[in-house]
């Protein structure tokens, strides 16, 4: 190996040179401004479909919903429930399903194909508190799981409740009353 | 000593005498899978939590490095290393078990390339006789730690990196049997302004092409004097990035193989594992368990390693900041060059 470039050298040379010296190249350093390379960074993303996303949204989310429907018409007809009233439980029955699935592991992976297929309906809000628990279960009962559960759910509670707030507050000043 | 800004020649030359590569399932079903010195079959290692298996690869990782240098746990003088937790507690709790005096540093994804530099300069120095380097990361406390829990269903990016899971230790020391550690470039932080931490391939290729580009020019080297030079985990996205940066700037990376833990860990096609490997285990269990035994058998004379880490917290990027990234190059020859 040569010594062509001690460090004595490169005091004298300052700033690095783009020349050959010594016999050997020098390369010059990038010479990007930030904004050229975030311009250039963007354009190497792969691109995401959209459409296709889209699509299979609406395949798995719409599954959702024939399972919903599928396990109130058995609330209605096996139970002889009213349309209302099989609401809740079929509800609970959902969540229990994708509390399920979320133990097992496979949740996220269906999640991963789907997209906000599976994380719009109530499963995903049940997949977001049940994941938050199962990784915050070594930090404790209080300080793990219960400080932890609604780390993702609960902005969606926060704005759901201001969000009721202000359709109220509309309904209060133009005197409406619900039906 | 020094040689030109910021490269470290090691004159005295200090060997790999012993290294070990321990791993979870995903690693396992990759392509290096034969190069590891241990599998684990499952994410959780029979611990009771996450943080606790990684803590367990770095110690068995470091216990069969030393078992493989025959250097007792009496004769260990230091050991340097890091992860990617905060504060880094999984090192921290693997030097309680190891036992040597021990330097904690933090380097993201460039721990592996850091430690080791820092414990061939110990050695070169004479400061030291063994001294251990070694680093970890795993999955699910990456993925706790710096984006959802591991079962929540968000989609991924396809820029986004699959964290690796594993361990990677070294013995180094002033003379022995192994693959030496020639030279080492130590980066500088650059930050290009991205912002998104699902495109850290992106944000860490500038680093990387600072730091080769340093290199070649404080040692004099050409890309061509190395068989083969890989980055730490720039994946598909960043790798191609860094490509393009060099061929712009003129630097002949045609004249090497130039290639990335990150796509080498993993099988891309056939694996769910989005653009590729990262994290800090990354680099350590290809370099440290595959590449030292391609330098070992003579297959490859002389490689260079340049790791790659993003050095953002979750904080830093939900208050909007940008991504600093840096890269360390470390040069390893075959015992079998000279």
């Amino acid at each position: 190996m040569d010594d062509a470039y001690s460090f004595k050298d490169h005091q004298e040379e300052g700033t690095i040179i783009a020349t050959k010296s010594a016999g050997q190249n020098k390369y010059k350093k990038m010479s990007m401004s930030p904004k050229e390379y975030q311009n250039f960074a963007k354009t190497r993303e792969p691109s995401r479909s959209i459409l296709a996303n889209c699509v299979r949204a609406f395949l798995i989310g719409g599954l959702i919903c024939i399972v919903g429907q599928a396990i109130s018409e058995v609330f209605v007809y096996g139970f002889h429930m009213s349309r209302t009233a099989a609401g809740s439980p079929t509800v609970a029955v959902l969540i229990l399903i994708s509390v399920i699935l979320t133990c097992l592991g496979v949740y996220d992976k269906i999640a991963q194909w789907a997209g906000a297929g599976s994380a719009v309906p109530v499963t995903g809000f049940a997949n977001s508190m049940c994941s938050a628990a199962l990784e915050h279960r070594a930090e404790g009962l209080v300080l793990g799981v219960g400080a932890n559960m609604f780390k993702l759910a609960g902005s969606v509670i926060v704005f759901g409740v201001v969000a009721a707030f202000f359709v109220g507050l509309v309904y209060l000043i133009f005197g409406i009353e619900g039906h | 000593m020094l040689r030109g800004k910021q490269t470290w020649w090691f004159d005295r030359r200090p060997v790999i005498i012993g290294e070990a590569t321990v791993v979870g399932p995903d690693e396992g079903e990759g392509p290096l899978a034969a190069d590891f010195d241990l599998v684990h079959p499952e994410l959780d290692m029979q611990q009771k939590s996450w943080e606790k298996a990684e803590r367990l690869l770095l110690e068995q990782a470091s216990q069969m490095a030393l078992e493989k240098a025959k250097v007792n746990k009496q004769q260990l003088q230091f050991y340097v290393g890091g992860d990617l937790m905060n504060q880094i507690i999984s090192n921290s709790f693997a030097a309680r078990t190891i036992g040597a005096p021990y330097l904690g540093v933090f380097g993201a994804c460039s721990t592996s390339m850091e430690s080791l530099a820092l414990a061939s300069l110990i050695v070169n120095s004479g400061s030291g006789q063994y001294v251990l380097a070694g680093t970890c990361s795993h999955n699910c406390t990456a993925e706790k730690q710096f984006r959802y829990p591991t079962e929540y269903g968000a989609q991924k990016p396809p820029t986004a990196q699959y964290t690796v899971t594993g361990a990677g230790a070294v013995v180094i020391a002033p003379d022995g049997e192994g693959p030496v550690v020639e030279c080492a470039t130590i980066g500088k932080i650059v930050d290009l302004g991205i912002t998104d931490p699902f495109n850290m391939g992106a944000a860490m290729a500038p680093a990387a092409v600072d730091t080769l580009t340093a290199h070649f020019n404080d040692t004099g080297r050409q890309p061509k004097d190395y068989d083969l030079i890989v980055t730490g985990d720039l994946a598909t996205v960043g790798h191609g990035i860094a490509k393009d940066l060099f061929a712009r700037d003129g630097v002949p990376m045609e004249d090497t193989v130039f290639g990335d833990c990150g796509l080498m860990v993993y099988d891309v096609q056939k694996q769910k594992v989005q653009a590729g490997g990262s994290g800090c285990g990354c680099s350590a269990v290809v370099t440290y368990g595959h590449l030292l035994k391609r330098l070992k058998k003579g297959e490859l004379k002389r490689i260079l390693v340049c790791a790659t880490g993003a050095l953002l917290s979750p904080l830093s990027y939900q208050q909007g900041e940008t991504i600093p990234c840096i890269a360390h190059a470390v040069a390893i020859e075959s015992p079998l060059h000279n």
